[in-house]
């Protein structure tokens, strides 16, 4: 089937997608954006995390075909004129990156946290984050990058 | 596979009707990890994501009428003054992320013994809306509504359209067993809900049957023991008879997660503790209303 929908603020039309497949497929193997991670396919751990019309969600739960008509936003699109978002420089800085490979998960998530909470206590941000696993479990990195990066957005 | 779209509740209805074989999807959380894992194969899917009419809520009478799109997050944001035990459960359903696209339609749907929202529908006196496009709309009591282990009352080509559920009339409560506090399958779940206008108890048990269940006789006992007006401390003798009851009721089954013998226990000491909540919310509202 045809799907259209409109990724990083770009209209794309995709064709001969299984109408079984996942979103996370869709964007990973069909669009050439592998930011968004394939690690569980079952929700638990966080690392498809997008945006599906500014609300968090596991792309791998969502089906290809109910993006049709709808706006994604994946870790790709985050960044703006050739600079990284404040969350993800966070991330830089305070090393909350091992392997990375729940990275871009997480920085969607604190990115909708901070957006919607600029000043998020440490069990705001623990509850925010409750659906990202890390298997490195360098969680204390993580939660400095969050603070940082909210800190960062409160005097910008 | 088809992939079938309608844009309205009547095109929806209609497909059902031509299509009884397809699936329906809300949210997508249980039914695309059965896709991602090659377990179902169903010969359609039937996005029901799109009509605008299942994703809201309203008045409508003297109940809460909720949509079966409405994601577990706006249920918190929105309804949790009013049906504080149901937002307590949806408080406790995987992530923020699956808080955002699953549904109380699809947690039907689905009818898992281990659904999260079923245990605070039964204790509140809920029932579910289901239509068809040959016979119209039927209310079925959530009681009625879980058949067996996946099972519920849906004919094959019915729909669930929203769930009806009376604002709470006093204090609820929910508890859940797990190993954690975020994406957890319930090891076994308990709801109380307190009526103190009509006297009358309401339960729910997840998790500890092969459907959710009711635990009449504890609601009986319980309903009848409590000192509403006088709503003096709780003894201590009827909230461990109430929690023995409650644990007769349940029917577990070793598994996985836990055995049957420590979800017998546990739901005995979820009901002790709930009732202590919810006790202690009753006689506060008494002190509230008196200053």
């Amino acid at each position: 089937m045809r799907v259209n929908v409109t990724v990083n603020g770009s209209a794309e039309t995709v064709d001969d997608v299984w109408e079984g497949e996942s979103l996370l497929y869709l964007l990973r193997e069909r669009m050439g954006l592998p930011g968004s991670k394939n690690a569980c396919e079952q929700g638990e751990c966080g690392s498809c995390t997008v945006y599906l019309d500014d609300v968090p969600v596991c792309a791998c739960l969502v089906a290809a075909g109910q993006a049709e008509g709808r706006r994604v936003r994946t870790v790709e699109g985050l960044a703006e004129g050739g600079r990284l978002d404040p969350v993800q420089e966070a991330f830089v800085e305070a090393g909350a990156v091992q392997c990375g490979f729940c990275t871009p998960g997480l920085v969607v998530q604190t990115h909708a946290l901070i957006a919607r909470d600029p000043d998020p206590s440490d069990a705001d941000i623990r509850e925010a984050l409750a659906g990202n696993l890390c298997r490195c479990t360098g969680y204390e990195k993580i939660l400095d990058a969050v603070r940082l990066a909210a800190r960062r957005k409160a005097t910008a | 596979m088809d992939f079938l779209r309608p844009a309205t509740w009547a095109d929806a209805l209609a497909a059902k009707a031509a299509r009884p074989g397809a699936l329906p999807l809300q949210g997508g959380t249980d039914v695309m990890v059965e896709l991602n894992f090659d377990v179902r194969r169903p010969a359609a899917l039937l996005d029901l994501s799109g009509i605008a009419e299942l994703r809201d809520w309203e008045e409508d009478g003297p109940v809460l009428r909720i949509g079966a799109g409405v994601p577990y997050a706006r249920i918190i944001d929105e309804l949790g003054a009013r049906l504080p035990g149901l937002a307590q459960a949806a408080r406790t359903v995987g992530s923020p992320q699956i808080r955002n696209r699953g549904t109380l339609g699809g947690n039907l749907g689905a009818a898992s013994p281990a659904g999260d929202g079923h245990p605070p529908l039964l204790a509140g006196g809920a029932a579910v809306e289901v239509e068809s496009a040959a016979r119209g709309v039927r209310t079925i009591p959530v009681g009625d509504f879980f058949t067996g282990v996946k099972r519920n009352a849906l004919e094959s080509d019915e729909l669930i359209r929203a769930v009806r559920v009376p604002p709470a009339p006093g204090p609820q409560y929910f508890a859940k067993i797990g190993t954690r506090n975020a994406m957890v399958i319930a090891v076994c779940s308990f709801a109380l809900a307190l009526d103190p206008v009509r006297r009358a108890v309401g339960t729910g048990v997840g998790s500890a049957g092969p459907t959710p269940l009711r635990a009449a006789a504890a609601e009986e006992f319980l309903a009848a023991r409590l000192d509403w007006a006088g709503r003096g401390p709780l003894d201590a003798g009827v909230a461990r008879e109430f929690g023995e009851l409650v644990r007769a009721a349940a029917a577990p089954i070793d598994d996985v997660r836990g055995t049957a013998a420590y979800r017998r226990h546990a739901l005995s000491v979820l009901a002790r503790r709930t009732l202590g909540w919810a006790w202690d919310e009753h006689r506060a509202d008494t002190a509230r209303e008196a200053s």
